[in-house]
């Protein structure tokens, strides 16, 4: 069963379509990154999955509508928006209570473990804690909770490097096992590229990529052309050209290695090129109609 | 409503997941009862220092009472006054009571959506009739039978105190127990708290609840200022007080309970008219109308962007 399957899923504020006709199938067991500009429905698409907003179209998520079994869902789910949603008036162990009376899936031994290895005490507010304390906090109350699919909605916002690969290490040490399936948005794209098993791009409310990160591996491919040769390696119709260090570097889309292997070296192109490529064309092909 | 917790078709690989225990309804909403309490300490706490403030006060009039007592054993009709501090006890804890009531519902709704933390609370698997219940409970329930809790203890310890201040200065306790009638007095309290500031005011308290969930900011200016204009226009327009006669019967019809119309109150216990409020249309109406309201704020989180 997918854990997450939509079709034409659609949700206008007024004249703006924040989704537009979303398809997506995300099957159990992936790390999905979902990648988008700044307003390409990210978290309009995440919030129509957890049911906090509705919308129009078919979607399922585990199997439920989520509009209609919010709560049943959510016995299945955990969510962790960007950092600053925790109540900043309750204290460590009454959150730890609340969730043990009302989650029946919390596992309140285990939040206690990963905060031990913390300097957050369980007598403190929430607002005595700095911002990185507070996601490490969410990150122990999520990992706590056995659900099947974890939404990460720009969970590092805001926090030094440090935490954020911290973050990222006890997620896939401590809580990803192949049978759970984790969905993120981030815009520090490079810091979870080799984390992910697939890859979405998203704009205008539409998904524009679609791939695991073995077909993009097979599918997309970085060249560095030296001058002479650029002639050559534009007639092989490159999705992207930009330079670096005086040299071109062009992105191709589907090319076989061995042709491109002629031109210079070739190497898997970064899901920020990548990213940056695929928008470009996008917002070409957009202007353009 | 749990029946279908865990109907979750279990997919490859999940034979190692442990089946959930199932969480009764009840048992959810006592979670998020103790949750507003933790958040909004003032329920508890502005009851308690009404009374602690009163006990204070209490305390330093307590030089008087043997020179009031020997007054009240010269002259039984002064014996009353000696009742007195129990109502302004009784009545000081009421109005902070109000007040608290009246705070807490204009930021329960709206509170959690000024610090974002609604997006946390609808991560968990709580409905949103069951988290506007649970708030509804506080100002209908909770802060009511807290504040008739302190009013009954305050009036124990002034009692207790009295009497051991009057032992002291050689003179009997015994007529504080005996003929100031305070058992009847805090029943009389009870049957008040119940059809007056529970029953007749609740569509009031679901009114101030459902402006909560709605408004964005100021919630409080947006419950009393539009039926204010209304009152107002009616009156401009029309030259009629229908409106404002109505909004009131909102507050004050909840006396039919007390006493039958036209009466005044003599002993108050004798003139109790509890069939006559049970069958007052206008009790019944306003509970049409606040569970409405209720439903309307279910609604409005629900449906509300939560960004």
């Amino acid at each position: 069963m997918a854990c997450i399957e939509a079709r034409g899923v659609r949700k206008a504020y007024g004249a703006t379509m924040a989704l537009d006709g979303l398809d997506l199938q995300i099957e159990e067991g992936r790390i999905l990154g979902l990648i988008g500009p700044n307003g390409a429905g990210k978290t309009t698409a995440l919030n129509a999955i957890l049911g906090l907003t509705p919308y129009q179209g078919e979607l399922r998520v585990l199997g439920r509508n989520p509009w209609d079994e919010r709560e049943l869902l959510m016995r299945d789910v955990s969510f962790i928006a960007d950092v600053a949603v925790l109540p900043r008036w309750i204290r460590v162990s009454e959150l730890l209570e609340y969730l043990a009376g009302i989650h029946p899936r919390f596992d309140r031994m285990k939040t206690e473990g990963f905060l031990a290895k913390t300097s957050i005490k369980l007598d403190s507010r929430v607002k005595t804690l700095s911002k990185g304390m507070v996601a490490q906090l969410h990150l122990a109350l999520a990992m706590a909770i056995d659900a099947r699919l974890l939404v990460l909605d720009e969970p590092t916002l805001g926090l030094d490097i440090l935490f954020r690969k911290q973050f990222y290490d006890s997620l896939l040490n401590d809580y990803f096992d192949r049978s759970r399936t984790i969905v993120v948005t981030t815009h520090q794209v490079e810091e979870i590229q080799d984390v992910l098993t697939d890859l979405m791009f998203i704009d205008r409310g539409r998904i524009v990529l679609s791939c695991t990160m073995e077909e993009l591996e097979r599918r997309y491919a970085e060249v560095m052309v030296r001058a002479e040769r650029l002639a050559e390696a534009r007639a092989l119709k490159p999705i992207h050209e930009r330079q670096m260090f005086g040299q071109s570097i062009l992105l191709f889309d589907g090319t076989p290695r061995e042709e491109l292997a002629a031109l210079g070296e070739v190497r898997r192109p970064s899901v920020a090129d990548l990213f940056v490529a695929v928008m470009g064309k996008q917002n070409g092909a957009g202007g353009a109609r | 409503m749990n029946s279908e917790a865990n109907a979750v078709p279990q997919s490859l690989g999940q034979g190692a997941r442990v089946e959930a225990r199932t969480i009764p309804w009840m048992e959810s909403f006592y979670w998020c009862v103790r949750r507003e309490l933790w958040e909004h300490r003032a329920v508890y706490i502005g009851p308690l220092a009404a009374a602690g403030v009163f006990l204070f006060g209490f305390l330093v009039s307590l030089l008087h009472l043997p020179h009031q007592m020997r007054e009240a054993i010269a002259d039984p009709s002064k014996m009353k006054h000696l009742g007195q501090s129990y109502e302004f006890a009784a009545g000081a804890i009421m109005i902070v009571a109000m007040f608290v009531q009246i705070f807490y519902c204009v930021d329960a709704m709206q509170g959690e959506r000024k610090d974002r933390s609604i997006l946390f609370w609808k991560s968990l698997p709580v409905s949103d009739a069951t988290t506007v219940l649970s708030k509804a409970s506080i100002p209908l329930v909770i802060l009511p039978l807290l504040a008739y809790g302190a009013v009954i203890v305050t009036g124990f310890v002034m009692l207790v105190l009295s009497s051991v201040v009057l032992t002291l200065s050689g003179l009997s306790p015994a007529p504080l127990w005996t003929q100031l009638s305070l058992l009847q007095g805090a029943l009389l309290l009870l049957y008040h708290m119940v059809t007056v500031h529970i029953l007749w005011y609740a569509p009031i308290i679901c009114w101030l609840l459902l402006i909560s969930a709605w408004a964005r900011r100021a919630a409080l200016l947006w419950a009393v200022l539009p039926p204010f204009c209304v009152g107002m226009l009616e009156k401009l327009v029309f030259n009629t007080t229908h409106f404002a006669m109505w909004i009131q019967y909102r507050f004050n019809g909840g006396m039919e309970a007390e006493t039958a119309p036209g009466t005044m109150p003599m002993n108050p216990m004798t003139h109790l008219t509890p069939g006559h409020f049970l069958l007052t249309p206008g009790l019944w109406l306003g509970w049409i109308v606040a569970a409405i309201f209720l439903y309307a704020a279910i609604r409005i989180r629900r449906n509300r962007e939560p960004n």
